[in-house]
């Protein structure tokens, strides 16, 4: 009775528009997950110092949050202006150049001197570095006259190849005790994660959620093409523009909080698509930002309290992902 | 009133729109023909701000295409291609409202939804309304794209082959719809046409293209005619009049009935 109710009037003001109640709900229902599974977190078997105990797990939590939202936004972000739901921003060898960066930096300066320079700085030096990435990723994508997608996704997935072979080449010839460090740095895992880092990136990703919000209606047109979204009087080379700077800092983020975590994002943005019944940015990136943290904080949970940390979450997550991904590949061929 | 001046587009060393330029004033049905790969598609996309040009200037009511933001020139023109993919799954409804969008950013009001459910029944698509466009006919889609462009209710309205995959009811419905575009709304349609036939019923003007370059401008009376069409298409074409309108005969050229009679 009243859920019909609710139906009707969610049926008038939508006009008719199939299922625009069903993506609220999905939000609705996934902000009470994500709320569940975060107290569930925090407040699981309390020992010890309250203080210290919550300090630590909110952070741990904070990371998780910012990592999902940012790899989730990520995600979609490339999905939309590529016309192309299989991609990620690791493909595109993203996260392989922040690793590099970092490994580059260990070789040149050492671990010691990389470490001592202001948190705030380094990350705002590796950010400048992958939005020039971006930079050149766009050329590619819209500076000739063949705006080829194949090409651009061959070119990225070379790149972060060489990306990955060059930071395996630099780890082989570092310093034993330089290399431990430097792992440490990348693989840091969700446990060890930074405060002024946290704050630095929780910024970034706050700056950039909110600075996209205004392309999100846009970014429905661009969704249905170039030459629609153009048409219809979308700026699609500035809006393109902006998503890729989104993307590079995002990416830029989740690699520095927590290393690579490589099908995360392609993970949830199509379980987002397929839980909302729609393309529409007004729920997507928040629906896959949301299903991000709950695998984030609910996998980080069940690591620790069933398998005690054994497994690495991130290896976890590329395991599904892996699966996930080849599923997708499959279904997009029958299509 | 649309003004072109020495526009010209390049694909390496092929120069496919050689310095071209021409008024179409306000109002009526211009028809751009041709043979294949003569620039008309290319042309009318550079109008539509789709390609950029390599050289001169193309002005709509004034407002040069390529600096104009946008949104602005979303209200006064509209361009529907040839070949329109959607990279997302949508509703044939989704899809006409899409072309409200530089009306209302996506939020739409409900004079939006009348400029919809009118554009929907115009071209008979109430019944496919909730159908995903990926599972329509051929044609079934090209009348939902031209409903969306429709619905962006523009001044300017250019079409690029808009008849292609029509049968001969929805062809002749549809161009005589784009006729009460012009006539009845005021709207000013550049249409690139493949059969010169509907052009000599339904355009008010043709302009003819040939390898980059335009080589006849005219009524359809003036340019539809044995001579002309030689040199446009390099094919002897018997022109014959059906209804005080010159029609061109190409689909008997090579046929023993037209053979057969000498």
């Amino acid at each position: 009775m009243l859920v019909d109710r609710w139906r009707t009037a969610l049926a008038v003001r939508g006009r008719g528009i199939p299922d625009r109640g069903r993506p609220v709900l999905v939000l609705v229902l996934l902000g009470i997950l994500l709320a569940m599974v975060t107290a569930l977190f925090m407040t699981y078997d309390l020992k010890g110092s309250l203080d210290f105990a919550l300090e630590l797990r909110g952070r741990k939590v904070g990371g998780m949050l910012l990592v999902g939202f940012a790899v989730a936004y990520a995600a979609v972000l490339l999905h939309t202006i590529t016309n192309n739901r299989i991609l990620t921003p690791s493909l595109m060898g993203f996260d392989a150049l922040f690793v590099l960066i970092q490994t580059g930096a260990a070789f040149l300066f050492g671990t010691l001197a990389f470490l001592a320079i202001d948190v705030r700085l380094r990350f705002g030096i590796e950010v400048g570095i992958m939005l020039a990435f971006a930079a050149i990723l766009y050329r590619l994508l819209f500076g000739g006259e063949n705006r080829d997608l194949f090409l651009l996704v061959l070119a990225g997935i070379i790149t972060g190849t060489v990306f990955s072979s060059l930071t395996a080449l630099i780890m082989r010839v570092l310093d034993p005790n330089e290399f431990l460090t430097l792992q440490d740095l990348l693989f840091a895992n969700f446990s060890t994660v930074n405060r002024d880092l946290l704050l630095v990136s929780a910024a970034a990703v706050v700056v950039i959620i909110v600075a996209t919000r205004p392309l999100l209606g846009q970014l429905d047109a661009v969704a249905i093409g170039r030459e629609h979204a153009i048409n219809l009087g979308v700026n699609h080379r500035a809006v393109v523009r902006q998503c890729l700077v989104a993307i590079a800092v995002l990416v830029s983020v989740s690699t520095a909080l927590v290393g690579p975590v490589a099908f995360l994002g392609l993970l949830v943005s199509n379980m987002a698509y397929q839980l909302t019944g729609t393309f529409r940015h007004r729920y997507t990136p928040a629906a896959a930002g949301m299903i991000a943290a709950i695998a984030l904080i609910g996998g980080q949970f069940i690591l620790q309290e069933v398998f005690a940390s054994v497994v690495r979450l991130s290896v976890i997550i590329s395991f599904i992902g892996g699966i996930y991904f080849i599923l997708l590949l499959l279904r997009e061929a029958g299509r | 009133m649309i003004e072109l001046s020495g526009v010209t587009k390049r694909y390496g060393p092929n120069t496919v729109v050689n310095s071209v330029s021409l008024t179409i004033p306000g109002g009526g049905v211009t028809a751009l023909v041709g043979p294949n790969g003569a620039g008309k598609s290319s042309l009318l996309s550079m109008i539509g701000r789709l390609l950029p040009m390599d050289e001169g200037e193309i002005r709509v009511d004034g407002l040069d295409v390529s600096r104009i933001a946008g949104d602005v020139l979303a209200k006064k023109l509209s361009i529907l291609r040839q070949e329109n993919q959607v990279a997302v799954r949508l509703t044939v409804k989704e899809l006409v409202e899409f072309g409200r969008f530089p009306h209302s950013r996506g939020r739409l009001t409900a004079e939006d939804g009348r400029h919809v459910e009118e554009a929907i029944d115009f071209l008979e698509l109430a019944e496919f309304a909730g159908r995903p466009i990926d599972r329509l006919s051929g044609g079934q889609r090209q009348r939902a794209f031209i409903a969306m462009v429709l619905c962006q209710d523009t001044d300017y309205v250019l079409l690029d082959e808009p008849l292609n995959n029509l049968d001969m009811r929805h062809a002749s419905q549809t161009m005589g719809l784009i006729r009460r575009l012009a006539t009845e709304l005021n709207k000013t349609i550049v249409i690139v046409l493949h059969d010169i036939n509907f052009a000599s019923y339904h355009a008010d003007r043709v302009v003819a293209m040939k390898d980059g370059a335009i080589v006849a401008d005219g009524t359809p009376r003036e340019i539809i005619t044995g001579p002309s069409m030689a040199e446009i298409f390099d094919l002897e074409v018997p022109v014959h009049s059906y209804a005080d309108r010159p029609v061109a005969a190409y689909f008997a050229i090579g046929s023993r009935h037209l053979h057969g009679q000498d």
